[in-house]
């Protein structure tokens, strides 16, 4: 094993034990920190790949904005220092056989996809912001344009949803 | 790279570190009371009181640390090391003369825009996990202040890397020419107060508004954290006029001598900037929450979308 496999193993394995305590961990605003740990573990990973531009996206919109949004959420509603009992709902086995069988099936695509795709990490330049600039609106501008028009689709769903003023329309108007 | 030459770097790094945030704190008391006139420290060190900040220093250091019984111990004492060490790491990326960087990277801005939105999850730790309501208050204005500023702070940036062609810091410089002053003028002023609002700075102070709710997610802090707090605001105005500088005012560039006087055009132009902080804190009354919110998402959103468009419309003239 190189220096930088041992590194993104180990980087893995924080990634995927603060993932367990996110959803172990009886304290809310716990479970929140330890997602920010297990997000910055999965950016390291990246950047141990030269995916760098990945890595830093990663930290710019889930730490920096997705985790602060949840703290959010969380404060705004009930944020209770120290355990809460009621975290826990009845449908822990459910979800613990969905994850377990969603895990399986990724785990399975990615290695029967890329189990022996290997790549020289030291000299690469596949993972810097121009070779992905150009990747993306080169080849994959279709695909980029169909994301950016389900991100508009959702954000005009979102303002529907939260404003309470405009209803649906009432017999007689227009 | 030897290793000797990154331990150097990184030493001249931390040094920085340390150093600037004292100057511009010094500045501000000084500024601050000619400004309100009257004389500011003058005692400390002799001359004019140059050295209060170390005496301040030293007090902090000797006063009791208390954490509240009420308090979540771990997350509580993590919080200023959060809220400070994202500012350290940045300096790394900081380019202060043509070469004068400790690490050039190909995607600085960006890695510079990611690391600093993660200091604010140090002041809505603080504020949560002190156990007081206050505190909690100031975290959640600290939180939605954020969310709020980010986007116009991230969209200012990228019409720079737009106009320069480039996400790196020193390329960005290089690209940079006069009129761009005119050209990204929006922009500057766009990142300039997005920015103040992510470092908390009045009039952008609603997180830690001390005439309401004492100081916001700093109240139950005393002695060494709350002082690495105190320096964690100091090193963000560092940051943020560095990163300013390099981004819109051409950093190393000036009138003359560019190769040899770069790093002290770079510093006048901090300093000067630094000096605008301090001159809207004291001259401003702060927004209420309301306004806050307004000027983010009705103002600067737009307004920096304008510039984006008016970026792409002139560059791609220009080729």
């Amino acid at each position: 094993m190189t220096a930088a496999e041992i590194v993104f193993v180990l980087l893995g394995v924080v990634a995927l034990a603060s993932g367990v305590l996110v959803v172990t961990t009886r304290q809310i605003v716990r479970a929140a920190l330890y997602l920010v740990v297990s997000f910055g573990a999965i950016a390291a990973c990246f950047l141990v790949l030269t995916a760098e531009l990945v890595a830093w996206v990663q930290v710019l919109i889930y730490v920096g904005a997705v985790v602060v949004l949840l703290l959010f959420g969380i404060m705004l509603t009930r944020a209770p220092i120290g355990p809460s009992s009621d975290l826990d709902s009845r449908n822990k086995p459910a979800a613990v056989t969905v994850a377990v069988a969603a895990a399986g099936v990724l785990v399975t695509v990615v290695v029967s996809g890329f189990g022996d795709a290997y790549f020289e990490v030291g000299e690469s330049r596949a993972g810097s912001a121009s070779v992905i600039g150009s990747g993306i609106f080169r080849y994959w501008v279709l695909p980029f344009e169909v994301l950016s028009v389900l991100l508009l689709a959702a954000l005009v769903g979102a303002i529907v949803l939260s404003r309470t003023d405009i209803g649906p329309p009432k017999d007689g108007d227009g | 790279m030897t290793f000797l030459e990154i331990l150097l770097r990184l030493a001249l790094v931390v040094a920085a570190f340390l150093l600037l945030p004292l100057l511009v704190g010094q500045l501000e008391h000084k500024a601050m009371a000619h400004m309100q006139a009257r004389l500011g420290p003058m005692h400390a060190g002799g001359f004019h009181g140059w050295a209060q900040l170390i005496a301040d220093g030293v007090k902090f250091v000797q006063k009791e640390h208390v954490v509240p019984a009420q308090a979540d111990r771990t997350v509580f004492s993590l919080a200023p090391a959060i809220a400070l060490l994202p500012y350290l790491v940045i300096l790394v990326v900081i380019p202060v003369g043509p070469g004068l960087v400790a690490l050039d990277l190909d995607i600085g801005l960006f890695f510079v825009l990611a690391v600093m939105s993660v200091s604010v999850l140090g002041s809505v730790m603080a504020g949560w996990s002190s156990g007081n309501k206050y505190a909690l208050l100031g975290g959640l204005r600290s939180a939605a202040q954020l969310m709020a500023y980010e986007l116009p702070l991230v969209l200012a940036a990228s019409s720079v890397a737009m106009a320069a062609g480039t996400l790196s810091l020193s390329g960005i410089v290089e690209a940079w020419s006069p009129w761009w002053l005119a050209w990204q003028a929006p922009a500057l002023l766009i990142f300039f107060v997005a920015g103040l609002a992510e470092l908390h700075r009045p009039p952008f102070d609603m997180p830690v508004a001390d005439s309401e709710i004492v100081l916001g997610p700093y109240t139950e802090y005393t002695g060494l954290r709350f002082a690495l707090f105190l320096l964690a605001e100091y090193a963000g105005i560092v940051v943020l006029c560095a990163l300013t500088t390099v981004l819109f005012l051409g950093g190393w560039r000036g009138p003359f001598g560019d190769e040899a006087l770069g790093p002290i055009w770079f510093l006048i132009k901090l300093f000067v900037l630094a000096f605008v902080v301090i001159w809207l804190r004291v001259s401003n009354p702060r927004l209420r929450a309301d306004q806050l919110q307004k000027l983010a998402w009705q103002v600067l959103v737009p307004l920096s979308l304008g510039q984006l468009a008016l970026t792409g419309v002139v560059k791609v003239a220009m080729v």
